[in-house]
C-alpha cells in the first residue's frame, strides 16, 4: 500500500507529510503531478503549500491540472484522499468537497496553534479520537475562511459532513476561537464519501514526537483504516 | 473571423465578506478620504478571434465558469467589444 503525496509547483508541505506518514509506518511517495497517479496508489495526500503561487485563488490552478481528474476518479472508487491547507483549497476548487476556502477575515496570513473539536469519530480520519475531543493543531494560511451558501451549508450539516470545528481549549466554539472567520467555525469537512476529507490545519506538523505534540497522528492514521 | 476583446469581471457575491476591500477602505480613510463602502473586483481582458460577438461571449462565459470565477463565492459578467 502506497500513499501518493502529489507535488505541484509550489507545494511545500509534501516532505512533512511524507515524514509524518513514514513515522506511522504508512508507505508514502511524493509524486510529481505531471507524472500522473501511480497504479499502486492506495491513498492520496494533497499537501500544503502555495501551488502555482496562489495565482487567481488558492488551489485554483492545481485543481485544473490533469492529475486531478485521476484523483477524482480514484476518490469515486473509494481511494482515501486527504487535502491539507493548500490541498484543502485544491479539494474544494476541484469539487472533491463543497464550498470554498477564501481570504481570512483578518486579511492577514496567520500562523498559530488552534484547537479543533472532533465532530465525528466514525470516519477513517477521526477513528482515533472521540466525538467532542479537542486537539491542538497549527494553522498557516491566508485563505482559510470557509465560505458556502446558506442552503448548501444547511445540507452539509444535515448530512453530518463537518469533521472539525475551531474551538477553545474546552471545546466551546466562539468568534474568538475562530481564527479566520470560517462559517459555523468549520475547519475541516468530508466529501461525498467519508474517505475524502479536507482541512485547513496541519495534522502532519503535529505527528512527529520531536516537535512536541502528536495530536495530528490520528488524522494521518486514516490511511490505515480507510 | 473578427478580433474581439472579452472583458470578464469577477466579483464576490453580495453578502460574502471581502477583507481586502475592508482593509483598503480603512487605508483610504486614514488618508483622509470620505467614503461609504468599497468593493473590489478582478477584471480579465481576453483577446480572441470569433465568428460573432455572441460566439466570443459564449467562450468567455465558459472561461469564467470553468476557471476565472468560483461559483461558490463569485458572480461575474462578460462584455465583448471588437478590437
Amino acid at each position: 500500500m502506497t500513499v501518493a503525496i502529489i507535488r505541484f509547483g509550489g507545494s511545500n508541505c509534501d516532505r512533512d507529510a511524507e515524514r509524518a506518514l513514514e513515522h506511522l509506518d504508512i508507505d508514502a511517495d511524493i509524486v510529481w503531478h505531471e507524472d500522473g497517479l501511480p497504479e499502486d496508489t492506495t491513498g492520496i495526500v494533497l499537501p500544503g503549500g502555495f501551488s502555482y503561487g496562489d495565482y487567481l485563488r488558492g488551489g485554483a490552478m492545481a485543481a485544473r491540472s490533469p492529475i486531478m481528474a485521476e484523483v477524482r476518479e480514484a476518490a469515486a472508487d473509494g481511494v482515501p484522499v486527504l487535502g491539507i491547507c493548500n490541498g484543502a483549497q485544491v479539494g474544494c476548487e476541484s469539487d472533491l468537497t463543497e464550498g470554498a476556502f477564501t481570504t481570512n477575515e483578518s486579511a492577514r496570513f496567520q500562523c498559530e496553534h488552534v484547537y479543533l473539536r472532533v465532530e465525528r469519530d466514525d470516519t477513517p480520519w477521526t477513528a482515533a479520537y472521540d466525538e467532542g475531543e479537542v486537539i491542538e493543531v497549527p494553522i498557516a494560511h491566508g485563505e482559510g475562511r470557509y465560505e458556502i451558501s446558506d442552503d448548501r451549508l444547511a445540507e452539509l450539516e444535515d448530512d453530518d459532513r463537518v469533521l472539525f470545528r475551531y474551538c477553545d481549549e474546552n471545546g466551546e466554539t466562539s468568534p474568538e476561537a475562530n481564527p479566520n472567520g470560517s462559517k459555523h467555525d468549520i475547519a475541516g469537512i468530508l466529501g461525498d464519501r467519508d474517505t475524502v476529507a479536507v482541512l485547513m490545519p496541519h495534522p502532519e506538523r503535529v505527528t512527529l514526537p520531536d516537535v512536541g505534540s502528536t495530536d495530528g497522528q490520528g488524522v494521518l492514521r486514516g490511511f490505515k483504516s480507510a | 473571423m473578427t478580433a474581439y476583446t472579452a472583458t470578464v469581471t469577477v466579483r464576490l457575491k453580495h453578502g460574502v465578506l471581502d477583507p481586502e476591500a475592508e482593509t483598503t477602505k480603512r487605508a483610504l480613510e486614514r488618508l483622509g478620504f470620505d467614503l461609504e463602502a468599497l468593493r473590489s473586483a478582478d477584471r480579465f481582458e481576453v483577446d480572441l478571434e470569433a465568428d460573432s460577438a455572441d460566439d466570443a461571449r459564449e467562450r468567455a462565459d465558459e472561461m469564467a465558469e470553468r476557471l476565472l470565477a468560483n461559483p461558490t463565492i463569485h458572480d461575474y459578467d462578460v462584455e465583448v467589444a471588437e478590437r
